[in-house]
């Protein structure tokens, strides 16, 4: 279960490629020899894992993982440490009418909101993850994107969410890709990196395949479809093309690497679909909260809500879910 | 035990009345066989007895082609276009409205996953009907050649992999086309044909435009012989499909004949390789691999023939094999003792010839006809496995070099029904689909069905098209002079 030993990316992406120098001609290379998907194809799948009926006992085992997979996310421009103090407290007590309710994965903030969250979770094992890199764009320069990482890193963030730089990508400069996140792989020192695609950007699931190698191969321990700013966010067929790269990834070089769908997923019985893509694409190994994450706010409550209703029998109601991220609007 | 075991999702059977026996539908009424004997029907998950049915005798048969004629005549020939269009589209909402209560009964008479009667056959039975009632009053714009005109009557002869569908298949175009039809289900799932008596009854349908008559073999040939037919419509075996040719041979009855199928699903080493796995799973493993076009021989290219076996049986291990009722199911039970001894007999037949079984290994419920999804590798196109219909969820993996080879061992086959072509590469798809003798040709994809798409084989996999515009052909007779009444629906004073 440790997460990769230091390694240098570069040196293990030569022995992975059998070349003796990295260049973009030997990433473009590896990158385009693998297997295409099929649009049609992938998305049926998708549709068809969708369909899984999930009830009972399975359902509230569901719900409760998934409550334990959420990073717990704000991501706003009028962010205050009030808000942010607020989401932690949801995220120590998500339901305060039932306190066997498990607690997210983590609480996901801007880096300058590191410190104040760090401090508002003391010592309830909630992780903090900052965004970085010049997030959500990533149009930054590679010392800008590195201080942005140091900073959040100094402040105590236990993990990364960095984006790759899609401009590149789409370009076909994948040596620059693959730099920028070793470069900003060994600027989180302990902290776990998460390597955010931007698939909505990058619109065809070839190139996400693509991305996916080049993140694990660049040392990423998580890759991550989207900010949440950009439309279509996590889709399940989108999130399937990656369960089948860290797959395909642990089976070629035995390191296993975790996937995050974050943006767009609000409701239980959507996070239900993926848990099942999870579980019947990558595998029960997967189906743990170091190796598999939701970015989401608003998918919580609608967790909560489900597991009051499993246990009551009836439904709540919106007012009886505390809220710490209302609309500002 | 893995973290994640699904719960039991069953779906209710209280949607559905069994009656505990049924009769013959004829000229619009149930009414008692004369003669033949009963026989039961059961569900093939749990070999409970599920009812009991009549066997249709000749006389029987005569009654309900009398019927057919008589309904010919008087009603369904003379009606315009536009309102047999009228009582198809009826048809097609009712059974989109009782689309559960006819899936529940599918699954627990034939055993296909409830998933498969709900996602597939149901949609697809109903769209079947939308699509041809459509068609009713265009036939002159057909390009079916001058003056379209129904056959008469249609005997009709169904299979039990797809009992509703099949149904669909047969009657939606006599219908729109204005024949009228004497059908039979097959044995061992009659239900879903008998509840469809009830669907021509809420539509009002004209009684004797369909009837339904029970039975096996002995009724089958009693419906080919017939003299009062016209048409013949059969999907079934080749073997009863030789039959049926040589019963007709120089009668003036004409046939369309969808036999049986040996399919090559070919991977190229450029293969979208994830979606080929599911267009695998998906040929052979839908339904129980009982569908005359599954994809049972895979044509796999040598050079990524390991890493295609290592990722097929991975993913087979997934597979949720039990009963047929839970929503979570994907395949389900062999649909009767006969064909699991025919599959097991070919299993072993091909465990003799030198190719090494695999299976999953899962477990299997303890009554009722199961048999677990199995690839078989190291196949050559000398076994009998390579060769013969085994028509249950068995593969046989084969390899390749070149194009022209893969198109070479798709090709050596007595049958032609359909093939499978995975490549990114464009041009080659095109290619290989020229070369292919196989009705249907799927690119990067398998078992796709679609009322506007016809579907039907070469060579021995039988002769017409079922569906689209194709299939209308089968269903009129063209040229002569126009006769009042015996229009195909065009508007009265349209130029001729």
């Amino acid at each position: 279960m440790s997460t990769a030993t230091v390694v240098d990316p570069t040196e293990r992406a030569r022995e992975l490629l059998g070349v003796s120098r990295l260049t973009n001609r030997a990433l473009t290379g590896w990158l385009h020899g693998l297997p295409g998907v099929d649009q049609v194809g992938c998305e049926a799948r998708a549709a068809a894992l969708g369909t899984r009926s999930i009830k009972t006992t399975s359902k509230a085992w569901a719900i409760d993982t998934a409550i334990s997979m959420i990073d717990l996310t704000t991501l706003e421009g009028a962010d205050t440490r009030g808000k942010v103090r607020g989401l932690a407290a949801k995220a120590r007590v998500p339901d305060p009418s039932d306190m066997t309710t498990p607690h997210p994965a983590a609480v996901c903030v801007y880096g300058d909101m590191v410190a104040t969250a760090k401090e508002a979770l003391g010592a309830s094992g909630i992780k903090v993850a900052a965004v970085a890199t010049a997030f959500p764009s990533g149009r930054a320069s590679l010392p800008v994107k590195l201080a942005d990482v140091a900073d959040a890193v100094d402040a105590g963030a236990d993990e990364i969410d960095m984006v790759i730089d899609r401009g590149a990508f789409l370009a076909g400069d994948y040596l620059t890709v693959f730099s920028q996140i070793a470069a900003v792989k060994a600027a989180c020192g302990g902290a776990r990196l998460k390597v955010i695609l931007e698939t909505g950007e990058l619109v065809t699931y070839d190139n996400v395949r693509r991305a996916s190698w080049l993140s694990m191969l660049a040392g990423g321990d998580f890759i991550k479809t989207s900010t949440g700013k950009i439309s279509p966010a996590a889709t399940l067929p989108v999130t399937l093309v990656m369960l089948e790269a860290v797959r395909d990834w642990r089976e070629s070089t035995g390191e296993q690497v975790g996937v995050k769908p974050a943006g767009g997923i609000r409701t239980s019985k959507d996070a239900i679909k993926f848990l099942v893509a999870v579980n019947e694409v990558a595998g029960e190994e997967w189906l743990d909260n170091h190796w598999f994450r939701f970015g989401a706010s608003s998918l919580l409550n609608d967790l909560i809500l489900q597991r009051q209703r499993m246990r009551t029998g009836a439904y709540s109601g919106g007012d009886y879910v505390a809220d710490d991220s209302p609309s500002l609007y | 035990m893995t973290p994640f075991e699904y719960a039991p999702a069953p779906e209710s059977r209280a949607v559905v009345d069994i009656a505990s026996s049924y009769g013959l539908y004829i000229g619009g009424k149930f009414v008692e066989a004369t003669g033949g004997a009963p026989f039961k029907t059961v569900n093939p998950a749990t070999e409970e007895v599920l009812a009991e049915v009549s066997e249709a005798s000749a006389d029987d048969v005569d009654a309900a082609v009398n019927a057919a004629r008589t309904a010919y005549t008087r009603v369904w020939s003379r009606m315009s276009g536009a309102d047999r269009g009228k009582y198809l589209f009826r048809i097609a909402r009712i059974l989109q409205e009782r689309a559960r209560e006819f899936a529940v009964l599918e699954t627990l008479d034939n055993g296909k996953p409830i998933k498969e009667a709900r996602d597939v056959d149901l949609p697809l039975a109903a769209a079947h009907f939308f699509y041809h009632a459509g068609w009713a009053d265009k036939l002159d714009h057909a390009s079916l050649g001058p003056n379209p005109r129904p056959l008469g009557v249609v005997g009709q002869i169904v299979p039990w992999n797809f009992p509703l569908l099949m149904l669909a298949w047969k009657i939606a175009p006599a219908l729109a086309c204005g024949n009228t039809v004497v059908l039979k289900p097959a044995e061992t799932t009659p239900l879903t044909a008998l509840l469809f008596a009830s669907v021509c009854e809420q539509a009002e349908l004209p009684p004797g435009v369909v009837n339904i008559v029970t039975g096996a073999g002995a009724t089958g040939q009693a419906i080919v012989d017939h003299p009062g037919i016209d048409k013949l419509a059969f999907t079934g075996s080749t073997a009863v499909g030789k039959m049926i040719a040589r019963s007709i041979a120089g009668t003036r009855k004409k046939a369309t004949l969808e036999l049986g199928g040996k399919a090559a699903n070919i991977i190229f080493d450029d293969a979208p390789i994830d979606q080929a796995v599911e267009g695998i799973v998906n040929g052979i493993f839908f339904n129980q691999g009982h569908v005359c076009c599954a994809g049972s021989r895979i044509l796999v290219q040598e050079s990524i023939a390991d890493e295609l076996d290592s990722r097929l049986k991975r993913r087979l291990a997934t597979l949720r094999v039990g009963d047929p009722m839970d929503k979570n199911t994907d395949v389900g039970a062999i649909n009767s003792r006969k064909q699991l001894d025919r599959i097991e007999e070919m299993v072993a037949v091909g465990e003799a010839e030198g190719a090494q079984r695999w299976d999953s290994g899962c477990e299997l419920p303890t009554n009722g006809f199961w048999f677990r999804p199995t690839v078989f590798s190291g196949v050559s196109q000398t076994h009998r496995i390579a060769q013969e219909e085994i028509f249950g969820p068995v593969v046989s993996v084969l390899t390749f070099r070149t194009p022209a080879e893969a198109v070479a061992k798709a090709n050596n086959t007595p049958y032609g029904l359909s093939a499978g072509v995975w490549t990114e590469k464009g041009s080659r798809i095109l290619w290989m689909a020229d070369q292919l003798r196989a009705g249907v040709v799927w690119a990067n994809t398998f078992n796709k069905f679609d009322p506007t798409s016809p579907f039907g084989g070469y060579k021995e996999s039988g002769y017409g098209r079922e569906g689209g515009r194709h299939g209308l052909e089968a269903y009129v007779t063209t040229g002569g002079p126009t006769r009042a009444g015996q229009r195909s629906g065009a508007t009265e004073g349209s130029a001729k």
